[in-house]
């Protein structure tokens, strides 16, 4: 690992879903991250971002949650994760404090510190000259972007992934109609509306299934995980994986719920 | 008294007991200067631009436009439009220049004034203003030209000065402060197209409630 | 109306398996979105006018009162009257006391959410007075006995067949599937009472202070003819509706056909300023303006003042997914989708309305197309935050926020929790890398498997790594 004074760093927020279905988009971050620069540790003392307890108008636990955050990144130049919806969650913090309480003002310059994968690749780092890793097996075939709700609308990441994906051999982008409209996963949502939810992404899959692509791409496992599971329960040969496994040219795990994969670390 | 408790609860929300004069100085001399928010680019054209833009926004909303080089033309316009329909009853406000516009007008057709009647065919107005960026008519009610005519006959005619088209609906709030010593007129229409719904299957139907048809003869 | 809001799981089960429903819901999603977007891309300035239109109405939030009492006075001054009604009991009574004064026997109605929240067709019906819907939509739903679904399409639940056979039923015409045809039935059947009515009652967009004018936006003229032929107008209307003048009612209207219909402007936009004049030959003899409260003074002092700035477009419905795939019936009241999630229990009591700001997954598409930028996600989540608050969040619910908040702040015991959980639903999910039935979550399994997760976390396998000084 290089080290230098000018190297960012960055602290890895893994994010719940990450860290326990798909160690592999955390490594696949860590490596873009590396490859582009920056030094990247992950603290210990982080757990959830705390959307679950907010989304559920718990604004107490919310908060010591988000004060546990903010104390485990402090002194870290940015923060990133593979989620528009957890860095989003990051960004909401500032809401649970009073404007006196002195965590408010710490949680504002977490939010500034704060970012999505992709958008940290292309709108911090500026990358415009893009490669995937050239010891990395290739992936040839189509894909089709989920626009993933919180990223898109509450981060403006749209362009990002698709710009990345643009520089990528062999990757064909297939859109598919609505890529913007929600998946029905929605966090606590799909739990306790699950009919709702169970339609919301039958019509998700129809336009995933109509794009005609090999794979489906997105930014967050949540709906990447909604969608893979439906798609799997109605027999669709889609794969679905997390955008950074073709970024950073980690393809050759077996994409979300298909047969066991094996992780290896590094 | 709902009056005192409902301004009573509007205050508590925004903190404060009574306004303060200043307060209240300040919404009067907001409403006095009627200051104009961002206008669309749009109509802010020249004024011959603006006069195509007004008759391809009024055919966009499914208006018949007819274009007569002067007032002269108007008569056999107006009769051979409602001959297509095969119409030959008018009913029609009274000011100028309609009176001696319908003395004009072939003796086939006959001619009522007044309001209008569940059940007329056609009614002949002017209109005030026409507003270009939407291709909207603005008419409105005074003795000589009731609004009825406006809404209840199955075609509405009505009669455009070419210079009287405007570019935005700002324009036109000057216009109608113009009138009547500044004071509101009881009611103003703007009329962009004829009447149509879509609550059916969300498919767009012509001819709801008010006039089926809307024809703008426009005078230069 | 009967409130079923409390239901709303119920209804909307109900509704995700009406074939006919789900069909006319295919409208919404075909139509309104793809025209809102033609009309905006076709007005660059667009954007602009939100934001004007956002300040604008703060401003005017800000000084509620000054611009409620000077609407009230120039009303006054035209000739009219101003009724102020904190409840809708006050609304319903003092409406029916102006009928009866008038000995009217037939009201005709433009269309007004407003007279919907506060029940006053029943009212009316219950005293003697027959209250005649008009707008198309509202007149095939008064016919069927139904409330509308939707708040300016409201019939927007039916389907041609219903329509056919309601006025089939009602009009004893040969039966037509041709919407002109059903369309000109309508027209006919309704232009008799728009003449032989006492009273018309109609709601308003906007309130003019300046001017004192109540004005209204059609697209079929039924809102004209009701109130320029009866002998009484009376607009039924709420606090929020005032604006200062004719320019700043302009910059709404600019917004408001476009994103509603995606019409660049709407048919008929009619002001009205008092009684008729003198020497004038038709128009109302009298001029009242209801102005309706109803809990909206109250939201001043809250997070949900926001929600005042609402101009009732229905873009944030036409864009929801949620509405789009269960329709507005679901909601249970008057006000449907996600307006109506942060609107109705501040109506009807969150003990009531609890469930609707829970029905979102907060996708934030409602707030990205508002005219007037509510951040409806955060005022459908401080609607959860009271109900939190109040106990009132659902007992499995709070105690499973309540056990994994336990976890997820202690970072050594959540380590511990995920790697378990991961063996836990690994073994479920056996040699499959997926499961199709997990207990406690079948509500997401009954419809889609759950991909399993990794045999370690990441966590784990980090200081593993970190352990065996690997570097990559």
């Amino acid at each position: 690992m290089n080290t230098n004074k000018n190297q960012p760093v960055v602290g890895l927020f893994i994010t719940c879903l990450a860290d326990l279905y798909r160690p592999e988009v955390g490594f696949a971050t860590i490596k873009l991250l590396e490859q582009s620069g920056c030094r990247v540790e992950v603290p210990s003392q982080q757990t959830c971002c705390g959307q679950p307890a907010f989304n559920t108008g718990d604004y107490s636990t919310s908060a010591d949650i988000a004060r546990q955050t903010i104390a485990a990144f402090d002194g870290f130049e940015y923060v990133v994760a593979p989620s528009g919806s957890c860095i989003g969650m990051l960004h909401h913090y500032p809401e649970l404090f009073e404007d006196n309480d002195p965590w408010k003002a710490r949680a504002e310059d977490l939010k500034k510190r704060a970012f999505e994968i992709t958008s940290f690749l292309v709108d911090v780092l500026k990358i415009d000259d893009f490669k995937v890793d050239a010891t990395a097996p290739t992936f040839n075939g189509s894909v089709t972007y989920h626009d993933s709700c919180s990223g898109l609308r509450e981060l403006g990441i749209k362009a990002q992934p698709r710009q990345l994906l643009a520089q990528v051999d062999g990757v064909e982008l297939k859109e598919m109609e609505e890529s913007e409209t929600c998946c029905g996963f929605g966090g606590t949502f799909c739990v306790k509306y699950p009919d709702i939810s169970n339609r919301m992404v039958g019509n998700k899959t129809q336009n995933i299934v109509d794009a005609g692509a090999k794979t489906l791409l997105g930014g967050d496992l949540g709906c990447l995980l909604n969608m893979a599971g439906k798609l799997q329960r109605e027999g669709h040969a889609v794969e679905v994986r997390h955008v950074v496994e073709i970024l950073a040219g980690m393809t050759d795990q077996p994409a979300l719920g298909e047969a066991q994969s094996s992780v290896k670390a590094g | 008294m709902s009056k005192a408790e409902i301004l009573g609860q509007i205050r508590r929300g925004l903190g404060r007991t009574e306004p303060s004069a200043a307060d209240r100085d300040a919404v009067a001399s907001r409403i006095a200067a009627h200051k104009a928010n961002l206008i669309p680019a749009r109509a802010q054209i020249p004024e011959k631009e603006c006069q195509q833009l007004f008759i391809d926004m009024a055919r966009e909303a499914a208006a018949d436009v007819i274009e007569l080089n002067s007032l002269k033309a108007l008569p056999s316009a107006i009769a051979e439009w409602l001959d297509q329909y095969s119409i030959t009853d008018l009913v029609a406000a009274v000011d100028a220049p309609l009176p001696e516009l319908c003395k004009k007008l072939p003796e086939t057709i006959h001619i009522r004034t007044g309001v209008a009647q569940a059940g007329d065919l056609a009614s002949l107005t002017t209109a005030f203003l026409g507003i270009a960026e939407t291709g909207t008519l603005m008419l409105y009610s005074r003795p000589d030209s009731p609004t009825t005519l406006n809404f209840l006959p199955d075609n509405h005619l009505v009669v455009l000065n070419r210079s009287d088209i405007v570019g935005v609906y700002e324009e036109a709030w000057a216009k109608v402060r113009e009138l009547n010593q500044g004071k509101m007129p009881r009611t103003v229409n703007m009329i962009t197209g004829p009447s149509r719904s879509a609550d059916i299957e969300q498919k767009l139907q012509m001819g709801a409630h008010g006039p089926r048809r809307l024809a703008i003869f426009l005078i230069d | 109306m009967q409130i079923t809001s409390p239901d709303f799981k119920q209804n909307a089960r109900i509704a995700l398996q009406d074939v006919g429903l789900q069909k006319a819901l295919g409208n919404v999603k075909t139509g309104f979105p793809h025209k809102r977007a033609t009309a905006m891309a076709r007005l660059p300035e667009f954007d602009q006018l939100r934001d004007e239109a956002r300040d604008l109405k703060n401003h005017i939030i800000e000084n509620l009162d000054i611009y409620l009492e000077a609407f009230e006075s120039k009303v006054l001054e035209n000739g009219g009257h101003v009724h102020w009604c904190r409840t809708s009991e006050d609304a319903r009574k003092t409406i029916l006391k102006i009928c009866q004064e008038k000995n009217a026997r037939t009201v005709t109605k433009g269309k007004s959410m407003v007279t919907e929240e506060i029940n006053l067709n029943e009212y009316l019906e219950a005293n003697g007075v027959t209250p005649v819907e008009t707008d198309l939509g509202e007149y095939i739903l008064q016919l069927r006995g139904e409330h509308p679904s939707h708040i300016i399409a409201p019939a927007i639940h039916l389907n041609l067949e219903d329509v056919s056979e309601t006025f089939h039923a009602n009009h004893h015409k040969p039966k037509s599937m041709d919407p002109a045809v059903l369309m000109q039935e309508a027209r006919e059947e309704l232009r008799n009472k728009f003449v032989a009515a006492d009273v018309g009652i109609t709601g308003a967009n906007f309130l003019v202070a300046e001017t004192g004018s109540s004005i209204i936006v059609t697209n079929e003229g039924n809102g004209d003819l009701t109130q320029i032929l009866p002998k009484t107008h009376i607009v039924v209307t709420s606090i929020e509706k005032v604006v200062p003048t004719l320019e700043d009612m302009t910059l709404f209207l600019r917004l408001l056909a476009r994103s509603a219909t995606g019409q660049e402007f709407t048919v008929y936009n009619t002001l009205s300023t008092g009684p008729r004049r003198e020497g004038d030959q038709d128009g109302p003899e009298e001029y009242h303006v209801v102005l309706v409260d109803n809990g909206r003074s109250e939201m001043i002092a809250s997070e949900l003042r926001e929600m005042l700035r609402c101009i009732r477009c229905a873009a944030c419905m036409n864009h929801c997914p949620v509405y789009g795939a269960v329709g507005g019936h679901s909601y249970g009241w008057v006000y449907p989708g996600p307006m109506g999630s942060v609107l109705t229990p501040q109506m009807i009591g969150i003990e009531k309305g609890a469930l609707l700001p829970n029905a979102s997954t907060f996708c934030g598409k409602c707030e990205s197309v508002c005219p007037v930028r509510i951040p409806l996600p955060k005022l459908m989540r401080y609607w959860r935050r009271n109900e939190f608050e109040k106990h009132l969040t659902p007992k499995a619910a709070r105690w499973g926020i309540g056990v994994w908040g336990f976890f997820a702040k202690r970072p050594a015991l959540y380590r511990q929790l995920s790697s378990f959980s991961n063996l836990a639903l690994r073994t479920l999910a056996g040699k499959k890398a997926r499961i199709n039935k997990l207990p406690l979550a079948s509500g997401w399994t009954d419809g889609r498997d759950m991909p399993a997760p990794s045999d370690k976390t990441f966590m784990q396998l980090w200081s593993e790594k970190q352990k065996n000084g690997a570097s990559s």
